[in-house]
Order: structure tokens, then sequence, then C-alpha cells
């Protein structure tokens, strides 16, 4: 984040302003993606009106960023009509989109409304890897015209790079592809479980020995050798700290008015089809439970090594079963980087390595009502 | 300058309050800025069809205590600052077609 821009938040922190915020328009999508973790059918997503509403309640509120996501966002058909809305309201609005629908006029008409950046998720520089994630034949080619005709208009757009164990191996070749496009690029190696709790898909992630790779990887991050150093003692401003933005001056809400402290923590605060936005921002009580929380406050996280450089993510951590305990996934990012086990690996480990010669279990035959007094556990 | 100006906002910019200063945001190499109070009276003015004197006159003059001729030097001046970075645009002729970016909303001063 740039200085001007880290001012910006702090002074948006201070002031309790939600400065950011993403909005998913729909969760229905052209593409079928393999680590998708949104239930795509439509439960009933806000109409046009619901949505112009509120965005000038957004504005009102002070939101400034304004993130439209899906889903595919082009699959409604009113999305230019939302979106010259929002710029009407001088949103500085981000697309995220796999942009298989944008072609010369889309893509003159997102100019034309001032569209700040648009983020394309491009998996592989390789039709067959690119196109077996997304499920669609031919979405690498579209992709890519797509951010042609965006380039041409002078539009900024990211590449985002999912990595997963299907396109580890293409990294390189995606940000070669984004270097001659002449687009951004960014690189993400973590898979989220589905918004429904299933973690079914977690086992997409790639494995520990190839993110050391990328970890080292010189191209990527820099200085390895200070990339992936030992982390410093956590200090008392570390413990102080708040752990992201989510909840603090950035929130999240779904297609279904569903409003959550971000994308990837699904923590609901309230719906926007029954209160104002600002009434939820202020005053709901999960959102207040969310602001409370610092380093210190965890349990686990608050004696680890890497407490002053871990990427933890209270969502991730919230959808493993505790917004105050460790998210594994960034445990297992901390142990790749730097070859330290984090506190909770540790715990984990020491768990898993006791012998269980005694185990203590409830023997069925006399667990009834009847034998009630007897329902003693048997050692086995 | 012995010519009216007019000035009005890019339909290009995002922009918003943030507490006392006005944020805006240039389509152009996603430059961020933040105009102080006076110049957040002057952007907000800048319909394109009230010229830059009366604005000064109206809205400056009448807010600090700055003689007319010292904040109308200033004032362009900082509209060509603004114009340079694509924030404002500034014409001779009244400034009618901006289709997008309408004046800003204050936001409710929320309470933490």
């Amino acid at each position: 984040m740039s200085s001007i821009m880290q001012e910006i938040s702090d002074r948006a922190l201070r002031l309790g302003v939600p400065f950011s915020v993403q909005l998913d328009l729909t969760y229905r999508c052209n593409e079928q993606c393999v680590h998708c973790y949104l239930d795509h059918d439509d439960h009933g997503e806000m109409t046009t009106v619901e949505i112009k509403h509120l965005l000038k309640e957004m504005a009102e509120a002070g939101v400034f960023i304004l993130t439209l996501s899906g889903g595919e966002i082009f699959m409604r058909k009113d999305f230019f009509e939302i979106l010259e809305y929002a710029r009407s309201l001088t949103f500085c609005i981000k697309l995220k989109t796999n942009a298989v629908l944008i072609r010369e006029a889309q893509a003159a008409r997102l100019r034309d409304l001032g569209v700040e950046s648009i983020q394309i998720s491009i998996y592989s520089h390789r039709p067959e890897v690119h196109d077996a994630i997304t499920k669609v034949p031919g979405s690498l080619r579209r992709s890519v015209n797509a951010i042609r005709f965006l380039r041409a208009q002078g539009l900024k757009v990211v590449v985002a790079n999912v990595l997963m164990t299907e396109n580890m191996q293409d990294y390189h070749g995606v940000r070669a592809l984004a270097d001659e496009i002449d687009a951004k690029y960014t690189l993400d190696p973590t898979i989220t479980p589905k918004m429904d709790g299933d973690r079914s898909i977690l086992d997409l992630n790639a494995g520990e020995s190839a993110l050391r790779r990328l970890f080292r990887d010189e191209a990527f991050v820099g200085n390895a050798d200070k990339f992936c150093a030992p982390p410093p003692v956590p200090d008392e401003d570390s413990m102080k700290a708040l752990p992201c933005s989510a909840g603090h001056t950035a929130c999240y809400v779904s297609p279904y008015g569903e409003f959550y402290p971000c994308v990837q923590f699904p923590l609901s605060c309230g719906n926007v089809r029954q209160q104002r936005f600002i009434d939820i921002w202020r005053n709901s009580e999960q959102l207040k439970e969310v602001r409370s929380i610092r380093l210190r406050d965890l349990s686990n996280c608050s004696q680890c090594a890497h407490g002053s450089t871990c990427t933890r993510c209270p969502g991730l951590a919230f959808m493993e079963g505790n917004m105050r305990g460790p998210s594994t996934a960034d445990c297992e990012k901390s142990f790749a980087r730097t070859g330290i086990p984090s506190a909770n690996l540790l715990a984990k480990k020491q768990n898993a390595s006791i012998p269980r010669l005694v185990q203590i279990q409830l023997v069925p035959a006399i667990t009834g009502s009847r034998l009630s007094g007897m329902g003693a556990p048997q050692v086995m | 300058m012995s010519k009216k100006l007019y000035v009005a906002r890019s339909p290009r910019i995002a922009a918003r309050m943030l507490g006392e200063e006005m944020l805006v945001m240039s389509g152009q190499g996603s430059t961020l800025f933040t105009l102080n109070p006076t110049a957040t009276i002057l952007w907000q003015a800048a319909d394109g069809t009230t010229p830059l004197d009366e604005i000064v006159e109206r809205r400056i003059c009448s807010e600090f205590e700055v003689k007319p001729d010292e904040a109308l030097r200033d004032a362009e001046a900082l509209a060509e600052d603004l114009a340079k970075h694509g924030i404002l645009l500034i014409s001779e002729q009244p400034i009618l077609e901006r289709p997008i970016a309408s004046t800003p909303l204050l936001q409710e001063q929320p309470q933490r």
C-alpha cells in the first residue's frame, strides 16, 4: 500500500468510515472453476432498484473504493446500469471478472465510465491447464483477448493468478503473459473453503514443498533471504495491531444483501434489505466483536514466533471454527517461508504424536437409560 | 487572465469527503489527491457554468479573509494544477456536457 493510501486508510479507521467495500452482484457464473468457493445458483439476488438504493447508502456512509465482483459480474443484464449509477456517485470502482464476455464495445464503455482497474483471473498461459480449471473450452483465449481490448482503451488490468496443485508449475508463464499484454500481475497461493463450510476444495492447495520453492523464487519475492528470514520477536506494537481491515475500514455485501466483515469472513452482521448499511456498520454486535480483537487476545497466535509478520486471516480462522484462533493455511505459509513452525502447527504436531494407547469410550450395550447408572467409561 | 474561465469536475474522477478533506482519484494513473478546504470548495463549486471569478467571490472570499484579486490568482493557479492532473476541466466557454461525475455526497459522520 502506498504511503498516502496508508495515511488515508488510517484516517478512515480513526473516523470509523467504511472506506472500501466489495459488493458481489451475483454468484452466477459462466465458468465452473474447480476451486471456487461459491454456490452459483441464484437464491434471490438483489434487484437493480435494491442495488442502487444500497449504493446511495454506501456513498452517504463514505465508501470510496467499491469493488464489484461475483460470480461473474457480466452475467447481470443490468451490469452497466449499476456501474453507471455507481460512477455517478463518484465511487472509485474496481472490477473483478473472468472477462470472457468483454469485447471491444464493453471495454470502450468501461473506459468511458472511468473504471479504476479490472482484475481478471488467469490460471495458466497454457489453454489446456487454464480451461481445465475453468471447465470452459476457449476461456483463456477469450480472457486474454479481453485484456488486450481493455489495455487498448488504456484501462489498468491486473492479472490475478490463483495457485493450486493444477497450475503450480505455470506462474512464470502467467507472469510472462501478463508482461506481454502489459497487465499487472498478482499471485495468490491460497484456496479457501466454500462459503457453506465445505472444506473439500482445500485439497487443491499447493503443498509445502511447492510453497517453499515459490517463496525462494527471487523473480517473485525479491531478496529471498530477506523474504524468508526468521520473524522478529513480536513486540508490544504487534500485540496491539489490528489483524486486517475486515470490519475496520472494509466490508463485504453478498448478492442477497448479507453483510459480512469480508468476502472470506462469512460471519453475518445483518442484511441491507432489512437495515440501513450505515446502521449495520455502526451497530452490529458481530462487527463490534471483530473490531475488538487484537493479536494479544488470540490464545495461540499471541504466543507464536510469527506474531509480528504473520498474514493470519481472521476469516479463515473463523471458518476453521474460531475467529480468535489460528488460520492454519497462514501457519503453513509462514512455515514454508521461514522453516519455523507456528505455535499452532507445533500444537497440532504434539497432539498427533501422543500415542493413543488408551482410548476411552462408552460401551454401547450399557449406555441405555435403563442402565444409565452403569454407563461408566471403560478403558480399552 | 482577463477572459472568464469556467471550471468543471472531470467525469473520470472518483471523489469522496473523508473528514474535512476531499479525496479525489484521477483516472489518469490512479493518482490519489487530497484537497484542502479551499480546494474542496472550488472543486465542489466547479459546475461548468459558474465562472471562476464568481466562485471565488461567492464561495471563497465569503469564507476566508482574502482579497478578491489575490484569491482569483490563487484559484486560477489551483485550477490549472488540478486540470493538469485530469481532476478539473477548464474552458473559456461554459462546460455543459459532463455525463458521469456529479457532486459527491457528503457522508454522515459516524460515531464510534
